[in-house]
């Protein structure tokens, strides 16, 4: 069954790189294949990033209510930006190499999140509502420093901070593909080393540890990646809150086990299908000026409140 | 062997540990009983590194706790928590399969399948095999559980009280499995029983812990006497001896 729907995924999500890809071309088809190549290549990476991080935060966490945007992930990554914005001024910024921005700010994330959400996590682990009480206030908090920073630069540099601050899946960055796709390809394929490991952490800390994996050094090494994969994906295009939710809520409906193997590419099969379906969708055939990310948001909001409300009630 | 030396555990204030000092050779079932708050679960803990040691040092064969691979130790020794709570998620399979993962690191052989399938066989599980641990009753579940500790196939084997909700008929069958890990494979068995007349009847020794210490240590007939049973469960109760070892009656 498993297998099957596996398959039905990547049809589908052949189907919509197609759909994506070809239809609607007006001009030189050359010019339109490479331009919108690159464009659906940032969205796949982006959305492997955004699924793959945010299925091994659930596991660690162990629910499936929580992902790494929820808790503030890319708010603490645009406190980053800031933070050199407000340092070094806009000017500076602007001319420092993007490649340069982005695996700083990744090595400063990574630290920032092993130390803040390590803590989070080992306090959290018995208590499920104190975590995302924890995590919505730390992602409230981390946001209101950064526009408190924002506010503090001039007008003119903050319109640079606030253009790289807000979802674009349309107009994802090209230029910084390269390293995206380099840094995020080797998380990734360090998350798929992780896989049977990572089924091992997702039956709590104790199982785990009894049966020879230590929780702790898990956790920290999955947090490491998962700052890598939200800072490319945020690099590419802005922070998102809720796509993560949304894609692997419905990934546990389409694949229902508990297996990484299956889970880990599953999630980056949905993710592709839901941001490249649904651009092709938007862009092509509803014509619809609404960016996509607004529906997404829309959408991943909706899971989050049902989930909650579904895990009160129990 | 697993040897305990001098350790002593506080939570705040509380004393939890005092200076507790247990060998416990290779081989045989090894009954671990007294009162509720004695200490029992949380020395089984740190034997099994479930919590970090405060002091004193525990050894299991070579592997020192505290110091040794996580996985090395794994594949030495097993523990059945007191409390254990999965994914609902799992299936019975699922679960019990993991007690093969530090054999087998994620790529289970067809000796590691055969070992689950056995187990499953063993603790009665076959018609619940495909089911979900949620729609499971207790004994079930705990069965299922032990089961896990059980394929993980380690010459220590420590379960804390394993015959919570389990029926007349499984928990009897229970330990006479754990005997004949005893007997026929040289494991050592150690196991928090509440139930004396369990202890008396399957157990080779009887470690009675009161008040974070260990009171009284040695074969059921030296250790269960209406003396013991007064001072440390400050309860009357008569001890009779049938079948050649100490019954109380309840
Ligand atoms: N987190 C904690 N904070 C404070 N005290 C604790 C904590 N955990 C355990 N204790 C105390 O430690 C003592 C020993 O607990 P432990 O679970 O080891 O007892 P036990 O012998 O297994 O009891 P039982 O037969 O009820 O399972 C108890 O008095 C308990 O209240
Ligand atoms: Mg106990």
């Amino acid at each position: 069954m498993l297998r099957n729907r596996m398959l039905l995924l990547v049809l589908a999500l052949i189907l919509c790189c197609l759909g994506y890809l070809l239809t609607g071309v007006r001009g030189s088809w050359a010019f339109a294949l490479e331009f919108r190549g690159l464009k659906l290549a940032a969205l796949l990476l982006v959305g492997a990033a955004q699924a793959v991080a945010a299925i091994m935060f659930q596991t660690i966490t162990g629910n499936r209510i929580l992902t790494p945007s929820i808790m503030g992930f890319d708010a603490l990554y645009l406190l980053i930006l800031s933070g050199i914005v407000f340092a070094f001024g806009a000017q500076a910024y602007q001319q420092i190499d993007p490649w340069l921005v982005v695996l700083g700010n990744a090595v400063l994330l990574c630290a920032a999140a092993v130390a803040l959400f390590g803590a989070v996590l080992r306090q959290g682990q018995s208590d499920l509502m104190r975590m995302v009480l924890t995590g919505v206030v730390l992602a409230v908090m981390l946001r209101s420093i950064t526009s408190f920073l924002q506010r503090m630069i001039d007008p003119n540099e903050y319109a640079a901070v606030q253009a790289a601050s807000f979802a674009r899946f349309s107009r994802a960055e090209t230029d910084l593909l390269a390293l995206a796709a380099l840094l995020s390809l080797v998380a990734l394929a360090m998350a798929w080393r992780l896989r049977f490991r990572l089924d091992v952490l997702a039956l709590g800390p104790t199982a785990a540890l009894s049966l020879g994996e230590n929780p702790l050094t898990g956790q920290r090494l999955v947090l490491l990646l998962i700052s890598v994969l939200v800072a490319v994906s945020t690099a590419l295009v802005g922070p998102v809150a809720f796509f993560g939710l949304l894609v692997t809520a419905l990934t546990y409906v389409v694949l229902p086990t508990h297996r990484h193997a299956v889970l880990l590419p599953g999630g980056v099969l949905m993710a592709g299908i839901v941001l490249v379906g649904g651009q092709w969708l938007m862009e092509r055939v509803m014509h619809l000026d609404t960016p996509l990310s607004v529906v997404v948001e829309f959408l991943g909001g909706l899971v989050f409140l049902l989930l909650l409300l579904k895990g009160l009630k129990r | 062997m697993i040897d305990v030396q001098g350790v002593s555990y506080r939570i705040g204030s509380a004393q939890i540990l005092r200076n507790v000092s247990l060998q416990l050779r290779r081989g045989g079932v090894i009954a671990l009983a007294g009162p509720n708050g004695a200490g029992k679960s949380t020395l089984l803990s740190l034997v099994a590194r479930l919590q970090s040691l405060q002091s004193g040092r525990i050894a299991v064969d070579d592997l020192e706790i505290g110091a040794c691979d996580d996985r090395a130790l794994a594949r030495k020794l097993a523990i059945l928590p007191q409390h254990v709570n999965a994914s609902s998620r799992l299936t019975v399979r699922d679960l019990v399969g993991f007690g093969r993962y530090p054999h087998h690191r994620g790529r289970p052989d067809a000796q590691d399948r055969a070992r689950v399938e056995e187990a499953l066989q063993l603790f009665d599980l076959m018609p619940f095999a495909q089911r979900h641990l949620e729609t499971l009753s207790g004994g079930q579940r705990q069965r299922a559980f032990v089961a896990m500790a059980y394929v993980q196939d380690t010459d220590f084997l420590l379960l804390d009280e394993p015959l919570n909700n389990l029926d007349l008929a499984a928990s009897r069958a229970l330990m006479a499995q754990l005997r004949d890990l005893a007997d026929s494979k040289g494991r050592t068995v150690v196991i928090v029983l509440h139930d004396i007349n369990y202890a008396t009847a399957y157990a080779d020794r009887i470690v009675v812990m009161k008040g974070g210490a260990v009171v009284a240590d040695g074969a059921p007939r030296e250790v269960v006497t209406e003396a013991m049973l007064r001072s440390v469960f400050e309860t009357e109760a008569r001890v009779e001896i049938a079948a050649g070892r100490p019954v109380v009656l309840v």
